[in-house]
């Protein structure tokens, strides 16, 4: 493939879209391009300053709940709706921002992956954004296993898995209040997060996992850093446990971490992972080969992501196919304004326009998040809702002088010689950047 | 430029010559009168909760703080069984001899992933990841093809859900939520997306599901806030799909999902969260009735999950994923006032891997039963190519009126 092509597979496939200029800068080294921002990912986007922290959100949400119903629904509506709208908005305008992409969307990537949503949950409203930044960010590049350890320890997951609640019955707060586990998170953190489906583990692996795991909980109002994640031995299921055919005997908090720690390190883990990234860079149907490079590259480098990374981009499959991949809406929301030059709005647009495509942030239906296949996102409904916002979009924004020129700007050579006549001969200006933004290139990375 | 419904839209782009889009402007009659509409309950519907078995010995030691009794939680039925308070507004239907449970079903899936399981549900196979294709796409060439290209399945909802993904061209809708496209642009969009083999189908079906949903409900527009939202919205798309169904040359086959069943923390009984999701279906149900007007009498209706939940409350007011549960079928066509089952009881030693209901009744012998009733699709055809590798699953019978 021409370096040419290579940079416009580099910038829309890896990164967010080509901003204007962005593929000159790429030029002749795609590759580099990307392992410098795997090898330096920066600090975190300026975007994303001054929002709050989960633990105050949280230490908000239980003051509130000592009020009463009444006291719940007004947080929601005076504060933690409009929490969600500035973090949902602020991940996007980063997106669109951006000049080290792909750190981005492998913060989408893994975000989604360990998702956590707002629907159903009213906890997890205002800090959902938070646990992206505070769990998800900081290890995209660095080590599985730490990732791991974050997200689980995080009360947004705890909360949105219902762990938060789960008690050992055994031990002396289940004695005393007559509760138990509940397998939720176990069961997700298994067939979502590391081993897969098919990974190896049956019903009694979810039950000693779930108990491992009593006391991983969020600290109550009246005590000490309310709202923050906190292990209550008291409320851990005493004795050993058996998970996976490996005893753990009972050692507190520590058998969780050494559960988490056999869970990274697991083969089902290096290839579950290893398929899913495939299936995010390379092609709906991950091709077998380059999956098992990837697994091979997760083992030997014990979870390093950076090194998976790397690997990845060493795969000649990925650099074959120039646009095998339809966007996901947030991807096309996100890429069309980084080709035409960002935004410059309000949030609520911004994440409006993603409900309008079904994928707002932080709101997936299910615990495995959103889908990353076509199948999921291209039918005669939401491909009209597309043009749709597309249409509207363009309406909107800024439309460049020569729209053909911008399409070679941002697509390079995958820009075809249909979809610029069909630019010329658009109706009105806004309509031929429409038509870029619609056009079946664009539509792919 | 003008603002232009779509129904205008329509009209104009076969002046534009557009009409490449928009095979069979007019909309012919389909050569079927029969209706089916599939509720996908995502998340693990609780059959134990629903129509709970108050008359089984165990029931209230098994299901601990989470059993109902007449009159707490539950509505009495007959003998055996009650009725879940939160689906009180569908007792009338029961009574009109519309409505009926078959209890103690599931799919022949047997693991606990929500989404191994909907994909068996969906696709209709064996096992999860058996194809790209719905059982109920694959049903939809069953039947009496209209000529004109017109499309019989519809689905509800901004996406198309797998269970009606395949072959056959379906048609979608959704509340807009977005200005109409101009017509010049997309005769355009429509020859630039000819060649390509995902967007330009796509496309011609959007804008013909359009073309026909406009015809039928005028210029509807829903509340795209409440139908955005889970539960609450799904009255209103319930609605909207009885109109697009009741319609003589509406759709036949309709396709809805509901989220909300996973209840593995406060359940609860009376009140909670079960009670709550349970009122929004049976409002959305009744929304489908009220719409299908005269046409309900034609009507089967669906509504099945992918499997149930523990019999046990596990520590949080809750319950963890199951096997058995229950499914609801109702309409005009239903044989009802029934909890039709082969009780297994729920002593311990009755429970699946000692946990779960015992599912003594295979899904796929529910939703043959339909087709069979509905649309005289043959045991070969629902065996092998709707249903692959299921020729011993037999219709459930006496479910539907012949």
């Amino acid at each position: 493939m021409a370096a040419a092509a290579e940079a416009a597979i580099a910038a829309g496939r890896f990164g967010l879209g080509a901003r204007p200029g962005e593929l000159a800068r790429i030029g002749r080294d795609p590759r580099g391009w990307i392992l410098d921002q795997i090898r330096r990912p920066g600090p975190p986007p300026a975007a994303l300053a001054g929002l709050p922290a989960s633990q105050a959100v949280t230490e908000q949400l239980m003051a509130a709940r000592q009020g009463g119903p009444k006291e719940v629904k007004k947080l929601v509506r005076e504060k933690l709706r409009e929490i969600y709208i500035a973090e949902a908005g602020a991940r996007l305008r980063a997106a669109i921002d951006s000049d080290r992409p792909v750190v981005e969307r492998l913060v989408h990537f893994w975000s989604n992956h360990f998702t956590v949503s707002v629907r159903q949950k009213v906890a997890v409203l205002g800090i959902a954004g938070a646990f992206e930044r505070e769990a998800i960010r900081p290890h995209v590049l660095g080590s599985f296993e730490d990732l791991l350890v974050a997200v689980v320890s995080h009360p947004a997951m705890l909360l949105y898995l219902d762990n938060a609640q789960s008690i050992g019955p055994n031990s002396r707060a289940g004695q005393r209040a007559k509760r138990g586990i509940n397998e939720n998170l176990a069961r997700e953190l298994m067939e979502l997060h590391t081993l897969g489906v098919d990974g190896g583990y049956s019903q009694a692996d979810v039950t000693e996992l779930a108990k491992i795991l009593t006391g991983w909980s969020v600290v109550p109002k009246r005590q000490p850093d309310p709202g923050a994640f906190r292990f209550f031995q008291p409320a851990h299921e005493p004795g050993p446990k058996m998970l996976l055919g490996l005893r753990y005997e009972e050692g507190g908090q520590q058998e969780g971490l050494a559960a988490l720690h056999a869970l990274s390190v697991d083969p089902a883990t290096a290839r579950f992972v290893a398929t899913k990234l495939a299936r995010h860079f390379i092609a709906d149907t991950p091709p077998p080969d380059a999956v098992q490079r990837l697994a091979k590259s997760f083992r030997e480098s014990r979870g390093d992501l950076a090194a998976v990374m790397a690997t990845l981009i060493s795969l000649p499959q990925v650099w074959a196919d120039p646009l095998p991949k339809i966007k996901s809406p947030s991807d096309l929301v996100i890429s069309s304004l980084r080709a035409c030059g960002g935004y410059q709005g309000a949030d609520k647009p911004l994440v409006g326009s993603l409900m309008a495509l079904d994928q707002p942030p932080f709101q997936a239906l299910q615990p495995s998040g959103f889908a990353d296949q076509a199948s999921a996102w291209i039918g005669p409904e939401s491909l009209v809702r597309r043009i749709e916002w597309v249409q509207a979009a363009a309406a909107r924004l800024p439309v460049p002088d020569d729209i053909v020129a911008r399409g070679e700007d941002v697509l390079g050579p995958l820009l075809t010689a249909d979809t610029k006549t069909a630019i010329r001969r658009a109706p009105s200006p806004a309509e031929g950047l429409a038509m870029l933004l619609a056009s079946p290139e664009f539509q792919r990375r | 430029m003008p603002s232009l419904s779509r129904r205008t839209l329509l009209y104009g782009m076969g002046a534009l010559g557009g009409a490449c889009l928009l095979p069979g402007l007019a909309l012919a009659a389909p050569a079927t009168d029969k209706r089916l509409v599939v509720v996908i309950l995502r998340g693990a519907f609780d059959g134990l909760a629903v129509v709970p078995p108050l008359g089984d010995r165990d029931y209230a030691a098994a299901r601990g703080g989470l059993a109902l009794s007449s009159g707490n939680g539950a509505l009495a039925l007959d003998a055996d069984f009650g009725l879940n308070a939160g689906l009180a507004d569908l007792k009338p239907l029961w009574d009109a001899r519309e409505l009926l449970f078959v209890h103690a079903i599931a799919s022949p899936y047997r693991e606990r992933s929500h989404f191994d399981g909907q994909n068996v549900l969906e696709t209709g196979f064996g096992h999860p990841q058996g194809s790209a294709d719905g059982w109920l796409n694959r049903a939809l060439a069953l039947l009496p093809q209209p000529a004109d290209g017109h499309r019989l399945g519809l689905a509800v909802g901004p996406s198309v859900p797998l269970i009606l993904r395949g072959p056959q061209r379906i048609a979608a809708w959704a509340p807009e939520t977005m200005p109409e496209l101009d017509p010049t642009f997309l005769d355009l969009l429509g020859r630039l997306y000819a060649k390509d083999p995902l967007l330009g189908p796509a496309l011609a079906d959007g804008i013909k599901s359009q073309g026909m949903s406009d015809a039928l409900l005028g210029s509807v527009k829903s509340g795209k806030r409440a139908a955005t939202r889970p539960g609450g919205g799904f009255a209103a798309l319930a609605a909207t799909a009885g109109k697009l169904l009741a319609a003589p040359d509406g759709a036949r086959v309709a396709v809805m999902e509901l989220t909300g069943w996973d209840t593995h923390a406060g359940q609860g009984t009376d009140k909670g969260r079960l009670a709550n999701a349970l009122t929004g279906l049976a409002a959305g149900l009744l929304a489908l009735k009220d719409a299908l007007g005269e046409a309900w009498r034609d009507t089967a209706v669906l509504a099945v999950t992918e499997f149930g939940r523990t019999v046990a409350e596990n520590g949080t007011n809750g319950t963890d994923h199951g096997t058995g549960t229950a499914a609801l079928v109702l309409g005009g066509r239903v044989r009802g006032g029934r909890v039709v089952t082969q009780w297994p009881g729920l002593a311990p030693a009755k429970l699946y891997q000692a946990r779960d209901l015992m599912p003594t009744a295979d899904l796929r012998g529910l939703l043959k039963a339909a087709l069979q009733a509905q649309y005289g699709a043959g045991a070969p055809a629902l065996g092998t190519k709707v249903f692959p590798d299921s020729t011993d699953v037999k219709p459930i019978e006496g479910l539907f009126s012949v």
